[in-house]
């Protein structure tokens, strides 16, 4: 399915690998930055807040504000300090999934 | 431009003391300090405290208790005027324990206290499966815990807002970046600051936590108080898993976990080290172990101000009279004491409390 999304590679990448998010399977450049690949690919939701239930995704793409968190492979990562690798499972957080 | 009152200091313990004495009509001007000031109102772990205070002294753990009992009336007033929440809980909170010999010898400590407070220190003892049920995220190595009833906790930086918002807007003198260097009395005291700029006022407060050691002698202070570090942790926002606050980890409004502290005497440096913050996330993961797959967003150091004896001081200079030191580890524990019961003290308001046992004379007695 394709997703329109506001970003778009600077440059095509020879090296495309699949990985997952929220059970879809997107595609990224082997390496790229997981925030940015996810973005590309049109995802507006990374998370939901555990308090309030508020949408969040990419804010700062610098490790400070904490707003991309992802679930991958059951622990909390920011999408914006993590590189896309082949196969990679990432899920949406969800406060209701959260706290298994 | 005079005031009756200039505080300096412009922290929690500063900025109570003013909002009372502004309550009581009075003229205040506050001189906040600089970046380079050791800020514990920006950096403390939010605990409305009153277990384990006093033990010594139950004249300090009955000053505590009367703040802890002026608190929901002080957060509700600031609401009202600021609208700020300071997410005051008081709902009991908890001393952790990892050895029932450690928790009973605390319970004999508690017993005789209460004892001389009259039977007026509202605590209960939990084993381990107890605990379980009030906090389903404890570890199996906590064996118990004390439950006070009247221990609880705020956002301390929601309160230092709510407090400098409503100094401004009941008519205070807010100067900020004031680094004082002198102070003097004439007729009025004349307090000099780096900038060369200069505040006159009938009395002065010194509020400035460690700023006193530097001006409180030149006050006529002893001021024997020193730095203490603590280091704290908070992680990424969470569901709630952690009902009550204890000394080591408490879940703060926004859902994020607020995970301390260490007690260092490392003089002026607050800076965090691995060592630190490794052995306090080590201890919180004991007592929670689910905090071991979250995420740190942030940690820091701050400096507790630290008497001899770990209580207040509440002092009038002998050479300069009019000139008082107001200073504590506890600034938020106490902030609601300091705004209703302090100003009154400063004004020589027959109704005020007896704060003698803070004085200064103490540290004298003990040193001779």
């Amino acid at each position: 399915m394709k997703i329109d999304s506001l970003f778009q590679p600077l440059e095509a990448s020879s090296s495309v690998v699949d990985f997952e998010f929220d059970g879809q399977t997107l595609q990224a450049p082997d390496g790229a930055n997981l925030a940015a690949a996810l973005l590309a690919a049109g995802v507006v939701t990374f998370r939901y807040t555990p308090v309030s239930g508020a949408p969040r995704a990419a804010f700062c793409m610098m490790g400070a504000c904490f707003d991309c968190l992802v679930d991958i492979e059951g622990v909390h990562r920011q999408a914006c300090m993590c590189q896309v690798h082949a196969g990679m499972v990432v899920r949406q957080i969800k406060p209701e999934s959260d706290d298994e | 431009m005079q005031s009756d009152y200039a505080v300096i200091g412009g922290g929690v313990v500063g900025l109570a003391v003013a909002w009372g004495l502004l309550k009581r009509g009075r003229r205040v001007t506050v001189l906040d300090g600089d970046d380079g000031s050791f800020r514990a109102s920006r950096g403390n772990f939010g605990l409305v405290w009153v277990q384990s205070k006093g033990l010594n002294e139950p004249r300090y753990a009955k000053w505590n208790q009367m703040s802890a009992t002026a608190w929901p009336e002080f957060a509700a007033e600031l609401k009202a005027s600021t609208g700020f929440d300071v997410a005051l809980e008081q709902t009991g909170g908890y001393d952790l324990h990892f050895s029932d010999e450690a928790l009973q010898a605390r319970v004999s400590q508690y017993e005789r206290l209460k004892g001389q407070l009259g039977g007026d220190y509202p605590y209960e003892v939990l084993d381990h499966a107890a605990l379980k049920r009030e906090e389903p995220s404890i570890g199996p190595s906590v064996t118990g815990a004390i439950l006070h009833h009247q221990d609880g906790h705020v956002n301390p930086l929601k309160l230092l807002k709510a407090l400098a918002d409503d100094v401004r807007r009941l008519g205070g003198h807010m100067l900020v970046g004031k680094s004082v260097t002198d102070v003097n009395k004439t007729d009025v005291f004349q307090i000099t600051c780096s900038d060369g700029s200069e505040v006159r006022s009938e009395k002065v407060i010194m509020c400035a936590g460690l700023g006193a050691v530097q001006l409180g002698p030149k006050m006529g202070f002893l001021a024997p108080i020193r730095p203490q570090r603590g280091q704290i942790l908070v992680t990424e926002k969470l569901p709630k898993m952690i009902n009550r606050p204890s000394l080591i980890a408490r879940q703060v409004d926004d859902g994020g976990v607020q995970i301390g502290v260490s007690n260092e005497e490392v003089g002026f440096d607050d800076n965090v080290t691995v060592d630190g913050i490794s052995s306090i996330a080590a201890m919180a993961i004991k007592v929670h172990p689910a905090l071991a797959r979250v995420q740190l967003v942030r940690t820091w150091g701050a400096l507790r101000v630290m008497s001899k004896d770990g209580m207040p001081i509440y002092h009038q200079s002998k050479t300069m009279p009019g000139a008082y030191l107001v200073t504590c580890h506890s600034g938020v524990t106490l902030a609601a004491a300091h705004a209703r019961y302090i100003p009154a003290w400063l004004d020589g308001d027959g109704q005020a409390p007896n704060l003698e046992v803070f004085g200064e004379d103490r540290f004298a007695v003990s040193a001779a």
